[in-house]
């Protein structure tokens, strides 16, 4: 029993295959490999004085491993590494290195008794020290359906009672020698053992799952397809960066010429703002391109309101209020400046949750300005001079097509690059610097100043 | 539109207990209500109600299955091999390793990517949490955190600061600097505390927000300026051992995988459980969303691949609400633990326990290749910001960066409104 419990916690690297259902392919598959007749080659073999039965080489284990599954050597290696590593089969002469050598070396099954993981049934006896010890343990924290089956196993289970809580202390006691980091791990494999073998039972969620609306397949896995394939030319495992994989090439020139603030982007990357309006507020490169675009239609408010709403929603608790205030005066307010142009309902759900302003107070608003842009807004963009001018300014770059003795000077040179921190601290000076430039101007404040001025 | 990420979130008196919260509308036999989410639990929680047996709920529970079942069963019109016969075949991936990060003294437990698409961040089972530029190989940064197995570590969006936590059942920020040798575990902070180990960490948006999921069987999201907890998630009946975020238009919903087999998808907003997937294989010990999105401007979705102990990875096709693929091979016998998707979602990286890493052809469900080079387990993939590279870290102690290898004397052609470049590497 105490077997079961041995975890990887303590043991050098060896993994553990605690509840595994897969458990019983492998085994099955250990099983064949020890037939007599149609499984792995077996002998007797001296090895120093004694002459040991049941010998098995490497070279016959992989052999056998290569005629059953038909695959790639490789695979073939890994997997007969796999049986030594988990302790199906234990080597005779290098005990330390755990690997399956492709040659004569010899090695033996290990027998089932000592297996990693045993076909063995979760004894109701065997839940019932757990609880025991858990009952120990927390004094009677147990969840409210554990406590049901305990009850439960207490009143058929009586006559061993004694039995089973001197397991548990004893197992308690037992678990109290192993150091704690390792015996937190082992606690929760445990846990977790029986949480899959005696599940707990819950309704209230499937009910909600039964209401909730659902879309046809071929609608949400045609969208899928289709998004694969839109970005398949951008994503660097299908098609080549352009000039070159900086990972690749240890040159970083794919990196500089997509900043934040590059003055020209490249093709690539105008052509992903295309894509849809969330790519295109996501790099905020396009998000400048787009802004540039909406001050020449005088409509920049509802995205200046979606961003305010976004700082709202990600800032920290204590600025909540102030970013509300401030957000009801310049878009929400009647005049007020930059005065979103939303239908009645929403704008009065809005209002009447800025009384106890909460970080999604702004939530219906956002969303209803989002799909304006979305829907409108966007789409124009596309079609406008703005868009098809940087479209036609973004560059290409050349491959690179670097020589040996090339790409060993760039990776004895590799750039350092700039440091996140300096970049930031750029943005925060660039954002102050924008926010005073468009902050609304206050007519009654310049009346004043001019009056006084008189 | 029936896009679940678009429905507003209400806010008001909970009906249950009065406070003015997040409110999540919740149906007990097709009856709406709104509770906040702590209420929610509290009746989720509830022992057996006056008629109710263990026996009488698994009987009601196995029917509820079978309905929801059904119809799920009744809009699976065409499966996921269909649709891709029409999209191409890939061709030949020769991936090369292009660094590897050794430096750790033990198993690397988990990394994550700066988005500076350069630098990462790795901890591992001895304490240490470092910050690399993998670039240059430079180590910019280490600490050394008070407990062993730091389960967990994050980057921060900004590139500012990490995250990092395990089992000292918190979660803190450590802010970078530009000094090399400044002690930045003098400016540690505190942000999330669970009753259990910490599992899974991650960013929102902003610096501001940190997402933890937790061995108590919840996550939470949490404010770092103040630690204060913002929203907890109730709903998985077992520890839960991975979470993911993806960025969407929405930007409220993730992902989490736990114990009871089940992957769960959470509305940030209101802490309600908007989706459930279960399987019948071991625990969840990864999961991962990729976001799709439609040219017509009118749905947008979310894909989510999961994994399990076991040697399938599951496909999962949120807005369907279906499962759509498993990837699988007989030669596979050992389980995978973690997973990540190429920018295109095209490709599936799975870690394995086998030491492996396979790589999926998301949409025809075949395995395109088999990556060898880590000493021992492979703990977790991750692919850069731009998709440049992949990173795996291994309890092997180091960290590898593989990126694809266009092949030496090999004429390639891209496509460009029909115009043909031909071009011969020499790599």
């Amino acid at each position: 029993c105490e077997l079961i419990y041995v975890g990887d916690c303590g043991s050098a690297g060896r993994p553990s295959m605690r509840g595994s259902p897969f458990q019983f392919r492998l085994e099955a598959i250990v099983v064949e490999m020890q037939d007599s007749k149609s499984g792995v080659k077996c002998s007797e073999q001296k090895l120093n004085i004694s002459t040991i039965p049941h010998v098995i080489t490497g070279v016959d284990v992989l052999t056998w491993i290569t005629n059953k599954m038909k695959t790639t050597p490789e695979e073939v290696q890994a997997f007969g590494t796999m049986l030594v590593a988990y302790g199906y089969i234990y080597p005779l002469q290098n005990h330390k290195k755990l690997v399956m050598c492709n040659n004569t070396s010899l090695y033996r099954f290990q027998t089932p008794y000592f297996w990693p993981t045993q076909n063995w049934v979760a004894e109701d006896s065997d839940y019932a020290i757990y609880l025991a010890k858990r009952n120990i343990r927390k004094k009677g924290m147990l969840e409210p359906y554990e406590q049901t089956h305990y009850s439960h196993l207490h009143d058929w289970m009586n006559h061993k009672w004694d039995f089973i809580v001197m397991q548990a202390t004893e197992q308690y006691k037992a678990g109290k020698e192993r150091k704690k980091p390792d015996r937190v791990v082992f606690d929760c494999q445990e846990r977790a053992y029986w949480i899959v073998n005696r599940p707990p039972v819950s309704n209230m969620f499937y009910q909600q799952a039964i209401m909730r609306s659902k879309v046809k397949s071929s609608v949400s896995l045609g969208a899928l397809a289709k998004y694969v394939t839109t970005y398949k030319n951008h994503d660097p495992f299908l098609a080549p960066c352009l000039p070159s994989n900086p990972w690749q090439t240890d040159n970083d020139t794919y990196w500089t010429c997509n900043t934040r603030r590059v003055d020209v982007p490249t093709k690539m990357r105008v052509e992903r703002w295309s894509f849809s309006l969330f790519e295109l507020l996501s790099d905020l490169r396009g998000r400048d391109d787009f802004k540039t675009f909406l001050k020449k239609e005088f409509s920049g408010e509802n995205l200046a309101f979606w961003e305010a709403a976004e700082e709202l929603k990600w800032g920290t608790g204590s600025s909540m209020t102030s970013k509300a205030e401030t957000i009801f005066k310049t878009f929400l307010a009647p005049g007020a400046p930059r005065w979103i142009n939303i239908d009645g309902r929403t704008m009065g759900l809005t209002v009447k949750g800025l009384e106890h302003p909460h970080r999604y107070v702004l939530e219906a608003a956002q969303t209803h300005v989002f799909l304006l842009m979305k829907k409108d807004t966007f789409f124009r963009y596309l079609k406008s001079p703005v868009y098809k001018d940087i479209q036609k300014k973004a560059i290409n770059p050349d491959p690179h097509n670097f020589s040996p003795a090339q790409l060993e000077q760039n990776a004895q040179s590799r750039s350092l690059g700039i440091h996140p921190i300096i970049l930031w601290q750029q943005e925060e000076e660039e954002k102050a610097k924008a926010a005073a430039a468009s902050a609304p101007v206050d007519v009654k404040a310049m009346m004043s100043k001019i009056d006084r001025n008189k | 539109m029936c896009d679940q990420t678009f429905v507003a979130a209400t806010f008001g008196p909970c009906e249950s207990c009065g406070k003015a919260s997040p409110l999540m509308n919740i149906y007990i036999k097709t009856e709406a209500i709104n509770y906040c989410s702590f209420c929610v639990e509290m009746m989720a929680c509830k022992g057996l109600q006056e008629g109710e047996t263990v026996a009488s709920l698994k009987k009601e529970s196995e029917s509820l299955k079978k309905k929801l079942d059904e119809e799920r069963g009744k809009l699976s019109d065409i499966e996921l091999n269909q649709v891709a016969e029409k999209v191409e075949v890939l061709g030949p991936l020769c991936i090369k390793t292009r660094r590897v990060l050794k430096g750790h003294g033990n198993k690397v437990l988990c990394m994550d990517w700066c988005k500076d698409k350069r630098r990462l961040v790795s901890s591992s089972q001895d304490g240490k949490v470092i910050v690399w530029d993998a670039f240059t190989l430079n180590k910019e940064h280490a600490v050394s955190l008070p407990c062993t197995w730091v389960l967990t570590c994050a980057y921060a969006p900004s590139g500012c600061a990490v995250a990092c936590g395990g089992l000292d059942n918190k979660c803190s920020v450590f802010p970078l600097s530009l000094d090399k040798n400044e002690n930045l575990s003098a400016k540690k902070k505190s942000v999330a505390m669970h009753t259990n180990y910490v599992s899974g960490c991650t960013f929102t948006s902003s610096d501001m927000q940190l997402l933890t999921s937790s061995g108590d069987g919840t996550c939470a999201l949490w404010d770092v300026e103040s630690g204060q907890l913002l929203q907890s998630f109730h709903g998985h009946t077992a520890d839960v051992l991975s979470l993911d975020l993806a960025p969407s238009e929405t930007g409220n919903t993730f992902v989490s995988g736990g114990c009871d087999k089940k992957a769960n998808v959470w509305d940030m907003r209101s802490g309600q459980n908007v989706q459930s997937f279960e399987t019948h294989e071991s625990d969840i010990n990864c999961v991962n969303l990729n976001y799709y999105c439609q040219l017509n401007p009118f749905v947008s979705g979310l894909c989510c691949c999961m994994f399990t102990g076991a040697p399938q990875c599951r496909f999962y096709d949120l807005r369907a609400d279906r499962e759509v693929a498993i990837y699988q091979k007989d030669s596979i016998i050992f389980g995978a633990s973690t997973v990540d998707f190429s920018l295109s979602g095209r490709l599936l990286f799975a870690g394995y326990n086998d030491y492996t890493i396979n790589l999926w052809d998301t949409l025809k469900g075949t395995r395109v290749s088999v990556l060898f080079g880590h000493e021992n387990r492979v703990s977790r993939v991750r692919v850069s910001p731009d998709g440049t590279a992949l990173c795996s870290a291994s309890w092997d102690n180091t960290l590898r960066v593989m990126s694809w290898s266009t092949m030496s004397n090999i004429l390639f052609y891209t496509q460009r409104k029909g115009c043909c470049i031909l071009r011969l590497f020499s790599l």
